[in-house]
């Protein structure tokens, strides 16, 4: 738990061999390597990333039950990281994730502006994903590009200054 | 000063620190209170409830922000001010933002008067709340029978989180989703199953884990506070006892860092349900006609009298719960053998006495329970030792984090949360897997030997390493001590300890096993600890020879003993049997005539003598439940009225001094008389044909008739029904799946004794850990009285649907 002591390490009785694919394992396998053996764990994060990207963009329970016993953690600590940090999905999500910064710059530079019209035009609240399946529309915590405020995550591209005739355009050319 | 302390000033006082230590660490030993949530001595510092917030200068400098006590290491002529207005204002500000969620609930919080949240509040809260917006709520999740929660009150301290991670090794409590989000869970709806989750309800600062029998029933400032002792597995855990009207309404931990510094076990900390039990025995009883009649102490006792007189000498054997107070045990033999009968026996659940006459002197641990901790390693021998010692298991876990090589052998893989190295075998193998070991250290053994694997190596290795370091133990558990070979396995064990320069210990299964050797209550031990000219019968030797007359002393007969069918049939024929117990059952009234109710756990004073040897004397705290008196009262009137010497105890105290006198120059000793012959005794071959051996392991909650009566555990996924547990493969052998359901058949081999075999039915469970060649059928649940040995022969037959 403190950064002084390693973590709670879980053997669990599963043959890591039948875990998540062969490629999501040498993926992480390269993760894991950044770090001492004892703190393995702390590829969850990239490990998750790449499972979720791998399951059509979110995580189910089971998904994130393999991660802990590949990483030897408990299953609790990685729903810990999980529900902590808003680019993982616990939910099935839609081909596409918008996702609209909702902190300070942003929303001097017009993110709530930015929202109402996403949420009237494609007919989708935050957190929802559009009735054709094509994008799901978050509200994100900082997104860390305060400089060209309001910005948008598009799937895995950052979009700056955007406006709602720019966003349209975005989701348009998507697919 | 040696040069390793440093000197810091905290409210104007000097202090002396060690370097490293924390602010908070050293105003709590000088006794300035600092206020926290999160901070607990037993767990990793988190620092996230920011409530220690205190002003400090190093060097002249002052700290530019309030720091956190608990996470600021000292430093030398650091000085720290806790009650300045910088340090008041940090506090009373991080008091405001904890108070902003925190439902006003006060009054219909059961935390409410005992709760450290209301506490510091009105040492730093305002009157009145500047938040005006909503609060936030939080579901509630379902931990289970033991644990009510109402998380919309928690504070998030996490000191639920740490204590499974760091003290409980099992992560089942989590804090997910982020701020405003945040909650602690599990996430998956799921109980908490740990034998140590009671512990939680005190780490928590606030009302959000409370305890769930406890719930609404009293008020912390209604109950008063009475010190004990733990009646159920060898540790005697310090207990509180929160008392009401007399009645025993919640336990808590009694601070003790030898013995269980300040943790309790689930069975220590709800056991207590089992006073209130409708099946307590509160008046006396006699069977008239084969009816059950109450009737007045005065008569029951000259019943009890006439009943116990009646066999004659040597034809009245007497079996004593080994979790009976030592005054119970010591008075017990005294009158039994004025009776002019040495049959008596404490050790219930033992198959195997053979080396009785080699028996050491005193066994206890071997080392002090603290310096489990030390130890860098550990061969357990028949022991699953969170079920039978589940702080001795915490000891060993903090060992295992520390670099201790943890082995154990044992007849099914048991659940461990640390790395360990465990050797299965069935038990008729078990002798066979010691030999192994052994020849891995190179020494000649005789008969059949294991192949030595790389796991033996490994053992013998790490044994004989700890062993040279002199931190190396071989310990004994319930299983070992069970088991029909039980002398060849603790000769091995001894040999063993001795090849590896270990020391040797026995797990006491209860409470006062070790007391029993002090008080004399062994056929082969007289009070104080020396043998008798003659040793009476042993605890299995009085049922396969069936006395006239039995005296029980504390116990169910068909869950305490380890061959309840053998018990049954023993008792079922004897002329006279009295029973003296707290609880009355279906079986104590068929087998007996006269029925004594004696006081329970809480109502009695006495003495347990823990595993390490520790003497720890305790008063009752309430009255016994109806009529029934403390065992020692009842135990000085039947000497009394049969003019005996040395019944005239005045207290509870006076019989403590005798056996005190009696043991002045007693000290636990492990040193065998003379075991080394006993290697050469043969062992069981390993049943044939159609039968498995049964291992019957005691659930952590069948232990004793407290525990059994106790509902709430009894609700827990600890707790066991009676079931089959076999390996898949066993399982296919015997063409049998999950689910299906079973004839179990067991006594055979004394059928004459018993006059028929027995037989019970019980589900399948698949279960990978349990050694081929074996079936797990649990001892002292429902059923299990229709089977004989623990361990010993089962024949297994399925039932067709």
């Amino acid at each position: 738990m403190s950064f002084r002591n390693t973590p709670l390490a879980v053997i669990q009785d599963v043959d890591k061999e039948t875990l998540l694919t062969p490629e999501l394992r040498a993926e992480i396998d390269k993760h894991v390597a950044k770090y001492p053996p004892e703190w393995k764990q702390s590829a969850v994060m990239p490990a998750l990333t790449l499972v979720q990207d791998h399951n059509g963009g979110w995580l189910s329970r089971e998904l994130m039950d393999q991660v802990a016993a590949y990483l030897d953690m408990p299953e609790t600590a990685v729903y810990e990281v999980a529900t902590f940090y808003a680019m993982y999905d616990l939910e099935p999500v839609g081909r596409h994730k918008v996702c609209v910064c909702n902190s300070v710059s942003c929303m001097l530079g017009g993110a709530e502006e930015l929202m109402h019209h996403i949420e009237k035009t494609y007919d989708v609240a935050p957190g929802g994903t559009t009735a054709d399946g094509k994008l799901t529309f978050k509200e994100f915590e900082c997104l860390g590009a305060c400089r060209h405020a309001p910005v948008v995550m598009v799937d895995k591209a950052y979009h700056e200054c955007v406006t709602p005739d720019a966003i349209d355009k975005i989701i348009d050319d998507l697919d | 000063m040696s040069d390793d302390k440093i000197t810091l000033e905290i409210d104007g006082r000097l202090c002396t620190a060690a370097p490293g230590e924390m602010i908070i660490a050293v105003a709590d030993r000088e006794g300035i209170v600092i206020p926290r949530f999160c901070y607990h001595e037993k767990l990793s510092i988190a620092a996230n409830c920011r409530m220690c917030l205190v002003e400090a200068e190093q060097g002249g400098r002052p700290f530019p922000k309030p720091i956190p006590a608990c996470a600021t290491p000292v430093g030398d002529g650091m000085k720290v001010l806790t009650r300045s207005k910088k340090a008041l204002d940090a506090q009373r500000g991080t008091m405001e933002f904890l108070l902003i969620n925190h439902p006003l609930d006060c009054p219909i919080c059961d935390q409410g008067g005992e709760c450290e949240l209301q506490d510091v509040s009105m040492g730093y809260g305002e009157d009145v709340s500047r938040f005006s917006e909503r609060k936030r709520v939080v579901k509630d999740e379902d931990l289970g029978p033991l644990i009510a929660t109402e998380m919309t009150r928690c504070i998030h301290c996490t000191r639920c989180v740490r204590f499974g991670a760091e003290i409980a090794g099992l992560r089942e409590l989590g804090a997910t989703g982020r701020g405003e989000d945040m909650r602690i869970g599990t996430f998956v709806e799921q109980s908490v199953s740990h034998e140590l989750s009671g512990n939680i309800i005190d780490l928590c600062p606030v009302g959000a884990l409370t305890s769930k029998p406890y719930r609404f029933t009293a008020r912390a400032w209604e109950l008063t506070s009475e010190p004990s002792i733990a009646p159920h597995d060898g540790v005697g855990s310090n207990l509180q006892l929160h008392i009401r009207a007399g009645e025993v309404m919640r336990v808590h931990p009694r601070d003790h860092e030898a013995v269980n510094e300040c943790w309790i076990s689930d069975r220590d900390r709800f056991s207590y349900e089992g006073l209130n039990s409708p099946e307590r025995l509160t008046e006396p009883m006699l069977k008239r006609d084969g009816r059950w009649q109450t009737v007045d102490w005065q008569e029951a006792l000259h019943a009890a009298l006439a009943a116990l007189q009646a066999p004659g000498p040597d034809r009245l054997g007497c079996l004593v719960s080994p979790n009976a107070t030592l005054e119970e045990q010591y008075l017990l033999q005294k009158l039994v053998r004025a009776l002019g009968s040495d049959h008596i026996d404490t050790r219930l659940r033992q198959l195997d006495f053979r080396s009785d006459a080699a028996d050491p002197r005193l066994p206890w641990l071997g080392v002090p329970i603290a310096e489990l901790e030390q130890q860098q390693g550990v061969l357990l021998i028949g022991s699953d030792p969170r079920q039978e010692q589940p702080l001795l298991a915490h000891r060993l876990r903090m060992a295992a984090l520390d670099g201790a090589t943890i082995a154990l052998l044992n007849p099914y893989a048991v659940g461990l949360h640390h790395a360990s190295l465990q050797l299965v075998a069935a038990p008729p193998a078990l002798a066979s897997e010691l030999r192994a070991l052994l020849k891995a250290l190179g020494k000649p053994v005789q008969g059949a030997t294991a192949k030595i694997g790389s796991r033996h190596r490994q053992i013998a290795t790490a044994l004989q390493a700890a062993g040279k370091a002199g931190q190396g133990l071989v310990l004994l558990g319930a299983l070992a001590e069970a088991d029909p070979d039980y002398s060849l396995i603790r000769a091995l064990a001894a040999a063993l300890a001795e090849a590896t320069e270990c020391k040797l210990g026995f797990l006491a299964a209860a409470a006062n096993s070790v007391g029993s050797r002090l008080a004399g209550s062994l056929p082969h031990r007289l009070p104080g600890g020396a043998a008798p000219k003659r040793s009476g019968l042993d605890a299995r030797a009085m049922l396969v020879d069936p006395r006239q007359g039995y005296l029980l002393w504390g116990l169910e007969p068909d869950r305490d003993l380890a061959d309840p069918s053998l018990a049954l049939a023993a008792l079922r024929g004897a002329k006279q049997v009295v029973a003296c117990s707290a609880f009355k059952s279906a079986a104590l009234e068929e087998v007996a005539d006269v029925l004594l109710p004696i006081a329970a756990f809480a109502e009695t004073a006495g003495t347990f003598v823990n595993t390490e040897g520790r003497w720890q004397r305790f008063q009752g705290a309430v009255a016994p439940a109806g009529d029934a008196r403390p065992g020692w009262k009842v135990l000085r009137g039947l000497g009394t009225l049969l003019e005996f010497d040395g019944f005239a105890q005045n207290n509870a105290r006076e019989i403590h001094d005798e056996i005190a006198q009696a043991c002045s120059r007693l000290t636990p000793d492990n040193q065998f008389g003379d075991a080394r012959a006993l290697i050469s005794t043969t062992e069981r071959p390993a049943p044939s044909g159609a039968e498995l051996t049964r291992i019957g392991n005691l659930p952590i909650y069948a232990s004793d008739a407290l525990v059994r009566h106790a509902p709430a555990l009894q609700r827990t996924p600890l707790a066991e029904s009676l079931a089959v547990h076999l390996h898949p493969q066993q399982a296919a052998e015997l063409g049998l799946t999950e689910g299906d359901r079973v004839r179990l058949s067991q006594g055979f081999d004394h059928a004459a004794a018993s006059g028929a075999a027995t037989a019970a039915r019980a589900p399948v469970v698949l279960d990978e850990r349990i050694a081929l060649g074996c079936a797990r059928i649990p001892a002292a649940v429902d059923g299990s009285d229709m089977l004989g040995p623990c361990i010993g022969p089962v024949r297994i037959e399925k039932i067709e649907a």
